[in-house]
């Protein structure tokens, strides 16, 4: 018989969360400790979504998206999560660029970017300084028409070198494009540009076992293989929620999901009025991604003097060759020992944007090939580096947007979320439905760890709000569906 | 609650979110913002710790108010005294 990964759940909690990535962690964590009753239900036998790690046979440990985050997820992790927790988000000052264009190294903030603008890209220094006072200045409630192209073409005409070092690693960070509204580069490139890249010593596993403990000692309770498969919602909104067929009761339903997912089949179009329908099918999902994990062998080390290595062969910085299957860019991430101290280990991980068209519809066999040209092209890729590269690796793997979507269940294994109309679509949730929240990746400000960690934070306290309010009326009573 | 009892209420809201900043120095009438790092998150962990700590409901359209000390001040001792009342 299956097992019952429901057993001694109660028939009714203030609020269920739905997915356990770093918006559904941190909303669940904030609402326990405002006094709420949460339910925390993840499909996957792990929790942390996206902010995920896998252990391999040789001792080998590769992180997923622990490449680096700005240095405000150390306060997140203060005042959301635990000091201990905030304690180890360290810098990462390596960071190399490599292409036809330049090749360089940077701190990546703003002080070293404007000297590399300055000394090797012979910009004038007030250009520089009002490109970044302008960015800075970016808030929410601007003008939204200007595009990030927009924007460089004004301070930086025609200066393409410039253009792919501005931009080419916040399309990694999270697949915005010179298409996107130039507000969401502004406020992202402004997070790492304050102080640089940091990352989290311990690993993803570490970050995501001290989060459960909290969460535990909050009273969340948390519950692994559970899928949501229906929020239930009546004339007076959210009632309860489905969850491996068992039915429990909620008042309010915190959905970190997939948004369209969420409105689409979690809730169903019926329970949406007609504008709101018409205007969230116009929201665009973000692309996903490909990745490649080498494990090192124990007792070798990687000879390579980065952390991060923006690599590209493309002449200029394309979105759509950055994008193509034909792989001409690359970030490389390399695990030094001083991630997991102790441990002396090294990992490196390689990442690309990648499509999820170009891989659903593989046969088997093509799917296999192509996955393994992925492995054998990156390699190649990396002995350019590290010349040694196929002697030392003990361990590869390759991950396509199809394994994305598997694990995450994010339609066409999307990376980060939806582009920024999904904002207002995610904001706008408990307006159509009462009790329905939704967060997570969206809108491109809200998603990386940092985004979505926040985000959660500013839909717990509308959650909390809603929750204050129907709790001053009437007591949940248990479903009847 | 007095005037001094708002404020002491706000401080403590603020040593607790900003434990790293020196609130004893803060100009009641100066922007709270421009004399200790505070960003929008931050503001909004002053509006929750406001539900949780009074159960004072602050609208969005209302945060301007809590740009200063004197601010917050003149917009909470009002709220505080009727729910004072209330119970
Ligand atoms: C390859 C890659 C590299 C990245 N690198 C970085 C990086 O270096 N730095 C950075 O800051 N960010 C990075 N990111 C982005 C970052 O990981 C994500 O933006 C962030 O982790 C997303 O968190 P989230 O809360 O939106 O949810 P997700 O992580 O997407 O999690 C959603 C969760 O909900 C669960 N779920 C969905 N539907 C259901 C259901 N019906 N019932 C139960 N559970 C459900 C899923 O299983 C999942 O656990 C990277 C992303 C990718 C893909």
């Amino acid at each position: 018989m299956a097992r019952n990964w429901l057993k001694g759940a109660q028939s009714a909690y203030d609020t269920v969360v739905i997915g356990s990535g770093l918006a559904g962690m941190t909303a669940a964590n904030v609402l326990a400790r405002l006094g709420h009753k949460v339910l925390l239900a993840e499909h996957h036998y792990n929790l942390g979504g996206l902010a995920t790690w896998f252990k391999r046979k040789g001792g080998h440990i590769l992180d997923i998206s622990l490449h680096g985050f700005p240095i405000g997820m150390m306060k997140t992790l203060r005042k959301y999560w635990t000091m201990d927790m905030a304690d180890r988000v360290i810098q990462l000052r390596n960071i190399r660029f490599d292409n036809p264009q330049f090749c360089l190294r940077t701190t990546f903030d703003r002080a070293d970017f404007t000297h590399i603008l300055l000394e090797r890209f012979g910009i004038m220094l007030d250009v520089v300084d009002e490109f970044f006072s302008t960015i800075r200045q970016f808030n929410f409630y601007d003008e939204l028409k200007m595009t990030t192209r927009e924007l460089f073409e004004k301070f930086f005409p025609g200066r393409k070198d410039v253009w792919r070092f501005l931009m080419e690693p916040i399309t990694y960070a999270n697949g915005s494009t010179l298409d996107d509204p130039a507000l969401t580069y502004g406020i992202v490139f402004s997070n790492f540009m304050s102080k640089g890249v940091f990352t989290y010593q311990g690993g993803t596993d570490q970050l995501i076992r001290a989060m459960k403990a909290e969460l535990e000692s909050n009273g969340v309770d948390i519950r692994t293989h559970c899928l949501v498969e229906k929020i239930y919602v009546d004339d007076d909104g959210v009632r309860g929620v489905r969850i491996n067929g068992d039915d429990i009761a909620c008042n309010a339903a915190l959905s970190n999901s997939n948004l369209l997912t969420t409105i689409h089949k979690l809730v169903g179009d019926e329970h949406f009025d007609d504008g709101f329908l018409k205007e969230a099918r116009r929201v665009r999902l973000n692309n996903s991604s490909c990745q490649v994990y080498i494990g090192i062998k124990k007792g070798e080390k990687v000879d390579y003097d980065a952390d991060l290595l923006f690599s590209s062969v493309a002449d200029e910085y394309d979105t759509d060759k950055i994008l193509s299957k034909d792989v001409t860019s690359r970030t490389f991430s390399f695990y030094h020992p001083f991630i997991r101290p102790g441990t002396n280990r090294y990992s490196v991980v390689s990442s690309t944007n990648a499509r999820y068209e170009d891989w659903a519809s593989l046969g088997t066999k093509d799917y296999g090939r192509d996955k393994d040209h992925l492995i054998q092209t990156t390699l190649d890729a990396l002995s350019h580096y590290v010349p040694n590269v196929r002697k030392i690796v003990d361990y590869v793997e390759a991950s396509t947007p199809k394994t994305f979507k598997r694990y995450t269940l994010h339609p066409s294994g999307t990376s980060f979320g939806t582009k920024f109309e999904g904002l207002k679509i995610s904001r706008e949730l408990p307006q159509q439905v009462a009790g329905l929240f939704h967060t997570g990746s969206v809108g491109i400000i809200m998603s990386g760890w940092l985004g979505a960690a926040n985000y959660g934070v500013i839909v717990a306290n509308e959650v909390d709000k809603f929750l204050r309010s129907v709790n001053s009326q009437s007591p949940v009573e248990a479903v009847t569906v | 609650m007095t005037r001094d009892e708002v404020r002491g209420a706000i401080l403590d809201i603020l040593s607790e979110i900003a434990p790293d900043e020196n609130i004893e120095s803060i100009d009641d009438n100066r922007k709270l913002r421009d004399q200790m790092d505070l960003d929008s998150m931050d503001f909004l962990d002053i509006v929750m710790e406001l539900r949780k700590r009074f159960n004072i409901e602050v609208p969005e359209k209302d945060y301007e108010h809590l740009a200063t000390m004197s601010g917050c001040i003149a917009y909470l001792q009002p709220l505080m005294l009727k729910k004072q009342v209330a119970n």
